[in-house]
C-alpha cells in the first residue's frame, strides 16, 4: 500500500498545497510557489528571523497538524488547542531545531506529545503509553470473526455516516495504536520516523501497527460483513 | 507457512516489504486457506477504507485564530530583540 495522508478518521486528504501569505486578511498565493523540497531552506530562513518563512511552513502543514490533532483527541477544541501549541512551540524553539529529521517530523512530534496530553488530562488513569499487558483484541483474536466484505463494503453507507463510522472505531482504539495507525498509515511517515517519534524502536512500532490494523478491521466487521447487507 | 505466522507478516506484506520468498509461501498459504485470504482482504480494505474517507476541513475560524495567536507572537519576538 502507498501510505497517504489522512483526514477526521480517515486519510489521503492534502492536495498539493497553494501556499499562502498568512499574515494578510485575505490569504493570497504566494509568488516565490515555494516547492516542497524546500523546507530546509524554509527553516533555515525562519531561524534567522524570517517570520513569512515561518508563515509558509504553517500554511504548509496547518491542516495536517488539524486532522492529526483531530484523529488522536477526537475534539475539536483539543485538535485546535494542540494546532496553535505545536506551531508556537516550534516557532519558539525553532533554534533547537538541529535538522537531523524533517521539520514536519519534529512538528509532528510536538503535536502528538501535546494531543496525548490532552488524552490524559482528559482520562488521566486510562491513557498510558505503555503496552497494554493484556490485549482481549489481538493476534490470537484475528480468526474470531471472519467474513468477507464484499468488493466495495464502504458504498453501504452514505457518506457522512461512514465518517462517523471510521470516527468512532478509531476513538475506540488504545492511543498507542491510533497514533501508531495515524502516523503510518495516515500520516504516509516511514516505520523509522513513527518510531523517532513516539521514543519506540522501529519493531514496536510494526507490532503496534499491526495490532491497530487488526483490531480496526475487527471493529469494523459489524458494519461491513456481507450479511449485513442480506 | 501457518495461519499464526501469516498474521505475524501481515503488515510486511500489506507494505509490500516482505522478502520475496516469505511472499511468496505466504501467496501459497492464501491460495489454499480461506480464513487467511478473508483476514488479508479485509485488513487490506480497511487501510484503502480510512485512505479514501473524506479529510477533515480545516474550519476557517481555527485557522483566523492560529494566525492571530502566531502574529501576536511575531510581535512580541520583535518587541523583545
Amino acid at each position: 500500500m502507498v501510505p497517504c495522508q489522512m483526514s477526521v478518521t480517515g486519510l489521503c486528504a492534502q492536495p498539493p498545497g497553494a501556499h499562502w501569505i498568512l499574515s494578510a486578511t485575505d490569504p493570497k498565493p504566494l509568488a516565490s510557489a515555494i516547492v516542497r523540497d524546500d523546507e530546509a531552506i524554509l527553516v533555515s530562513a525562519a531561524k534567522a528571523g524570517d517570520t513569512a518563512a515561518f508563515e509558509e511552513l504553517v500554511n504548509r502543514y496547518e491542516r495536517k497538524i488539524f486532522r492529526l490533532g483531530m484523529n488522536i483527541t477526537q475534539n475539536r477544541e483539543d485538535a485546535e488547542d494542540v494546532m496553535q501549541d505545536a506551531f508556537l512551540k516550534s516557532y519558539q524553539n525553532l533554534d533547537r531545531f538541529q535538522g537531523d529529521s524533517r521539520f514536519y517530523t519534529w512538528l509532528v512530534r510536538i503535536a502528538v506529545n501535546e494531543a496525548l496530553m490532552k488524552l490524559r488530562k482528559r482520562r488521566p488513569n486510562q491513557v498510558s503509553l505503555d503496552e497494554p499487558l493484556t490485549d482481549s483484541d489481538g493476534e490470537d483474536s484475528v480468526f474470531r470473526e471472519i467474513e468477507d466484505w464484499g468488493p466495495s463494503p464502504e458504498k453501504k453507507f452514505a457518506q457522512v455516516e461512514l465518517n462517523e463510522i471510521l470516527n468512532s472505531v478509531i476513538g475506540e482504539l488504545d492511543p498507542i495504536f491510533r497514533v501508531a495507525f495515524l502516523l503510518r498509515d495516515a500520516e504516509g511517515l516511514s516505520t523509522e520516523e513513527t518510531a523517532q517519534i513516539l521514543g519506540i524502536s522501529s519493531a514496536a512500532v510494526k507490532s503496534r501497527l499491526l495490532r491497530a490494523r487488526l483490531k480496526l478491521r475487527q471493529k469494523l466487521n459489524k458494519y461491513f460483513r456481507r450479511s449485513e447487507t442480506q | 507457512m501457518n495461519c499464526k505466522k501469516v498474521i505475524l507478516e501481515l503488515t510486511s506484506y500489506l507494505d509490500g516489504i516482505l522478502d520475496s520468498n516469505m511472499r511468496l509461501d505466504l501467496e501459497q498459504h492464501l491460495s489454499r486457506c480461506t480464513d487467511c485470504r478473508l483476514v488479508v482482504d479485509t485488513c487490506r480494505k480497511t487501510i484503502q477504507i480510512f485512505c479514501n474517507s473524506e479529510p477533515v476541513p480545516l474550519p476557517e475560524d481555527v485557522r483566523q485564530r492560529l494566525h492571530t495567536a502566531l502574529l501576536d507572537r511575531f510581535r512580541r519576538n520583535a518587541k523583545s530583540t
